[in-house]
């Protein structure tokens, strides 16, 4: 952890775990589906259903979900332009096993019916972890830039991400990969210290066996680096049908 | 690092720790420290408004409290006191309303840190550029107490969180004020040992009572510790040490103690009321 997220995040109040915690999570879940959702379903579990309401959290992920950063005043009044975004909101609770205290699941449909659901947790302080997206575990920090990856399970397809991710000189900080089963889908999460130039990640959605990717930015940054965020997603194959790509 | 490495310091704790950040790297160091500045000045600008302010939180519990104090004539003589206490609840009033603040390390406790350090820099006339290498060195000694235990009431209670703040505080006042590496450590250790102990209980679960007034009682608290530092007062338990109790002491805290808002001063007839107003509402 850095110096300056001890002194730090500039954020709007009242809480660094409930609220900027939980806007961040809904920035990496917006990335992930590639723009402003149409539709957001907030399940939320633990401290985040009991507290919601209290710290902000609702409309923290609502404006997370609209791409304000954490210090963003608008924050306040995030319902408001979401009503304005045509984003339709609801709010669940639900006990969703054993994971931390602070989680939430965002199931997004974006303008043209693509969805993605993105199962996160505040873990303290403002920091953040997205532990599954589609029912396949990554581990996203958003300390980092992420390269989310959907694949066929195949010998070779993780080492030319890597060497794609090498000849852009990216240097890769944590790299983690999970399948369905030998053979079947798989996710991978590559956490990179720079993000990925545009014609690599082109190139990377022509490869054969990749299916769809995503460039998740790096939330952690403070006010004076803020995210730069670009609503528009950077590649997109297809899920295929919905059902094939969940566990 | 250990707090007793950073004791051991043979220039600056402050320059020990910016150190052990960006090594020699100038670029990432000019980058920080311009960073670092320009949180002096978003503290100073959570403060101005807060003091402005009367607009009650969300739940009608606070709002007023900083304006108030800062309206008020000053009986006990003591305008050091009253600064600080005024800017801690200026920051923690405007956090309650969802306003923009510098969470220092939490947003709960974000007032304590610039209540404390700006409050003694405004009252002894040091300029904000001053401030900065204090600064580097309370967010290292958040950095030190953080591999020992998660700031975060949910996990420590609050004297993980507002203990932690008081002794950033304390050891950044006493470098501020040409105290030694090891009496800045000595200051952050005194304000942890006497914070030991203290839960987390937000009414209804916000983060309005106890934790506004708490972050004014806290940044005097670091203040105290500071005095004691600079006058060669120490901790008779090493430094790191008393981390290790805190931390200890944080894992024995019963959940309804930390941060549920189901024990201690939430779970009062009162404090319950609130609860199940805004439950409703």
């Amino acid at each position: 952890m850095g110096l300056l997220d001890q002194i730090g995040p500039v954020m709007v109040g009242p809480s660094s775990s409930h609220t900027a915690g939980a806007c961040r999570l809904a920035l990496l879940a917006r990335h992930a589906l590639g723009g402003t959702p149409s539709r957001a379903r907030l399940v939320l579990h633990g401290s985040f259903a009991k507290t919601a309401k209290g710290h902000g959290t609702d409309l923290a992920l609502a404006g997370g979900l609209l791409g304000f950063v954490p210090d963003d005043p608008r924050l306040r009044n995030a319902f408001d332009h979401a009503e304005d975004a045509g984003l339709e909101l609801e709010f669940v609770t639900a006990d969703l096993g054993d994971i931390h205290p602070n989680s939430v699941r965002l199931e997004l449909t974006g303008a043209n019916e693509e969805s993605v659901s993105v199962l996160g947790s505040s873990l303290g302080a403002g920091f953040v972890r997205v532990t599954q997206v589609n029912g396949f575990d990554v581990h996203v920090s958003g300390a980092y830039h992420t390269l989310l990856v959907l694949h066929t399970d195949r010998p070779g397809v993780i080492a030319r991400v890597a060497g794609v991710v090498a000849d852009d000189d990216g240097n890769i900080a944590t790299a983690f990969s999970a399948r369905q089963k030998r053979g079947g889908h798989a996710m991978m999460s590559v956490e990179i210290d720079k993000p990925l130039a545009a014609y690599a990640t082109r190139y990377l959605a022509e490869l054969p066996y990749i299916h769809w990717l995503r460039l998740l930015p790096e939330v952690m940054r403070g006010a004076e680096e803020r995210v730069t965020d670009t609503a528009d997603p950077p590649v997109s194959a297809n899920w295929g049908d919905g059902s094939e790509v969940q566990q | 690092m250990t707090l007793d490495e950073l004791s051991r310091s043979l220039g600056k704790a402050s320059e020990a720790v910016l150190e052990n950040e960006v090594g020699g790297d100038a670029e990432e160091r000019r980058k920080l420290l311009a960073t670092m500045r320009s949180r002096i000045d978003e503290m100073r600008d959570s403060i101005r408004r807060g003091l402005a302010s009367k607009e009650p939180s969300r739940t009608g519990m606070v709002g007023w409290n900083a304006r108030t104090l800062h309206e008020a004539a000053d009986p006990l003589n003591s305008p050091l006191l009253k600064r600080v206490q005024e800017y801690a609840m200026a920051v923690n009033e405007e956090n309650a309303r969802m306003g923009r603040i510098v969470a220092a390390p939490t947003a709960g406790s974000a007032g304590t840190v610039p209540g404390a350090l700006l409050g003694v820099a405004d009252h002894l006339g040091i300029p904000d550029d001053e401030l900065v290498m204090p600064l580097v060195l309370a967010a290292g000694v958040a950095q030190v107490i953080s591999k020992s235990m998660f700031i975060a009431g949910a996990t420590g209670g609050c004297q993980a969180e507002i203990g932690s703040s008081a002794a950033m505080a304390a050891a950044a006042i006493t470098e501020l004020l040409g105290g030694s590496a090891r009496a800045s450590v000595h200051a952050a250790a005194q304000a942890l040992m006497n914070t030991i102990g203290l839960v987390c209980d937000p009414v209804g679960g916000y983060v309005e009572v106890p934790c506004v007034s708490r972050n004014a009682f806290y940044a005097v608290h670091a203040v105290s510790a500071a005095q004691l530092a600079l006058a060669g007062v120490e901790s008779f338990i090493p430094p790191d040490e008393v981390i290790y109790a805190m931390a200890s002491v944080g894992r024995m805290l019963p959940p309804e103690l930390r941060e549920t808002g189901e024990g201690g001063v939430a779970d009062t007839p009162t404090g319950r009321r609130v609860a199940l107003k805004m439950a409703g509402g």
